[in-house]
């Protein structure tokens, strides 16, 4: 490993851990400028992470040390798939560590641990939380790694900064199947970060919950960590999304410093774009009973099995 | 890939998208949105027409743009409009079967059509060629919805949709159809149409509902 790749990595961590907060922001913002509302200000989640910091954790009296831990390891795994996710540069040292499907493991592993903590306390809305959480992981997971093997399929490959190799920076090529993923993609990523067609992030009320209601039992530094976890898991499903979508503009290799300084402002466009699109989804969309949920990704699935099936009817 | 210019690639696109319009259609519950859906489609059929058209230099194609323009982005969703405001059913559409089996099915539908295609476009010579399958799996979907819908109006946008699906075909397989065959396929749809805009009336009178399952019980 070279000094310059371990540098780039570092400064695409410091990047990720940064702008995620900002990027929960910017959605905020946008959707009450949308719904004509003040906007709360763009920093906003790095004040409610500070105040939560600073605070005396309470823990309840039942809680086992899954609970205790539960917040570490969800946050430590999110940061290492901000590690991997080709955001800045594509050859990373972190980025051999895991392909797209263990970087899907990585996700799940995150929600396996918070479904737990949820449960482990033992109140009826954690564990209402935590089953319908894996009800839609079990359902946006197929369909996600069905959007990743198509874009493996014609990579090659399925480690991402080979496939960013090979959709940015080789000869310009339309590939419709990418259409269908992309669509899929959106769908599962909404599914995916609690947005609205499925749950509504600012919801109060704890029987239409379903990411919020696991964690109503944390507070003060583990609350913290998981609201910026959120926040990272939603930067790295926009990550994921341009690299596989739009992919331009993002560094080859690692060694040139210009071209990662040049891929910041890019990214940071891509991401005001991207976040004020999902503004845009959540404003216009209404939140789809639970029990439409299996409708929804369902359609996500099929809509990425058509990506793979068109990919081999066209060759592209 | 690489070797396929880039109007091809475009047209390709555009294929995916028709495919992609088509199961939209199949999962949705509103006519408003059915008819809006339609109407993408047929624009989406008449811009890969365009470019082909352009890239082949027939200029004959160029006639069927407009006449798909004029018919199926204009007129027809016009009709259906002016139909579903005449006959006051801005219902959602139900299904004889759910949609999400419905997409299941669909999805199947796709790769026997895929297989099919497989071996005809390997005899076409077009660089278009490989869009047949999707042609062919737009044809079945749409039929699918024509089967698996039960009020009047959705079966006929299946119809019209299933005519877009033929339309893309003979595109993609044989650059277009002469010009005689297309103007009497898109007079017969237009005629189709208004005739079947009548039998809603009638349908309607007769039964109260545009339910067709009424027309089971029809007795002498």
């Amino acid at each position: 490993m070279s000094a310059t790749g371990f540098l780039s990595q570092l400064l695409q961590l410091a990047i990720a851990l940064l702008l995620a907060p900002v990027l929960v922001g910017w959605v905020n913002q946008c959707r009450a400028w949308l719904s004509n509302r003040s906007a709360p200000p763009l920093l906003q989640p790095y004040r409610t992470i500070r105040k939560l910091f600073t605070k005396d954790a309470v823990v309840a009296e039942n809680a086992s040390w899954l609970f205790r831990m539960t917040p570490y390891i969800v946050f430590a795994a999110m940061a290492l798939a901000a590690a991997i996710v080709p955001s800045l540069a594509t050859d990373l040292p972190f980025a051999r560590a895991a392909d797209a499907i263990a970087l899907v493991g990585l996700f799940a592993l995150a929600r396996v641990f918070a479904a737990l903590a949820a449960m482990d306390i033992g109140t009826a809305f954690g564990s209402m939380g935590a089953r319908r959480e894996m009800f839609v992981g079990f359902l946006a997971e197929p369909a996600l790694l069905m959007v990743l093997f198509t874009a493996s399929l014609i990579s090659g490959s399925t480690s991402l900064p080979t496939i960013v190799d090979t959709l940015a920076h080789r000869e310009f090529a339309i590939y419709p199947s990418l259409a269908f993923a992309g669509v899929a993609f959106t769908m599962v990523s909404l599914a995916e970060n609690a947005r609205i067609p499925i749950d509504n992030p600012a919801t109060h009320l704890e029987l239409t919950m379903i990411h919020e209601a696991m964690l109503l039992e944390y507070s003060a530094r583990h609350l913290a960590l998981l609201e910026w976890a959120s926040a990272l898991k939603l930067f790295n499903y926009s990550c994921i999304g341009l690299a596989l979508f739009l992919p331009f503009g993002i560094a080859e290799g690692s060694a040139d410093w210009l071209a990662i300084l040049g891929a910041t402002p890019v990214l940071i466009v891509k991401l005001a774009v991207g976040g004020f699109a999902l503004a845009m989804i959540e404003t216009l969309s209404a939140k789809l009973r639970i029990f439409r949920a299996p409708e929804f990704l369902g359609t996500a699935f099929l809509l990425a099995v058509l990506a793979m099936l068109v990919n081999l009817m066209l060759g592209s | 890939m690489q070797h396929i210019p880039l109007w091809a690639q475009l047209i390709n696109l555009l294929a995916a998208v028709l495919l992609l319009l088509a199961f939209a259609m199949l999962a949705q519950r509103r006519v408003l949105t059915l008819i809006n859906l339609f109407a993408a489609q047929g624009f989406a059929l008449a811009s890969s027409t365009a470019i082909v058209a352009f890239a082949t230099h027939q200029p004959h194609l160029y006639w069927s743009v407009g006449l798909t323009l004029v018919l199926k982005v204009m007129l027809l969703p016009w009709l259906l409009h002016r139909l579903i405001l005449k006959l006051d059913v801005r219902w959602d559409v139900e299904g004889l079967i759910n949609i999400p089996t419905t997409m299941l099915l669909g999805i199947v539908l796709v790769v026997f059509a895929f297989n099919l295609a497989l071996p005809i476009s390997q005899l076409a010579n077009t660089v278009t060629r490989a869009t047949l399958g999707i042609a062919m799996a737009s044809v079945m979907l749409a039929f699918l919805m024509m089967i698996t819908r039960r009020k009047a109006i959705p079966q006929v946008i299946g119809f019209l949709a299933m005519e877009n699906g033929l339309f893309f075909a003979a595109t993609s397989a044989t650059y277009g159809m002469p010009m005689v065959v297309e103007l009497g396929i898109a007079l017969d749809v237009l005629v189709a149409m208004l005739i079947l805009g009548v039998f809603f009336f009638q349908i309607r009178e007769q039964f109260d509902s545009l339910d067709l399952q009424h027309l089971e019980k029809l007795k002498e």
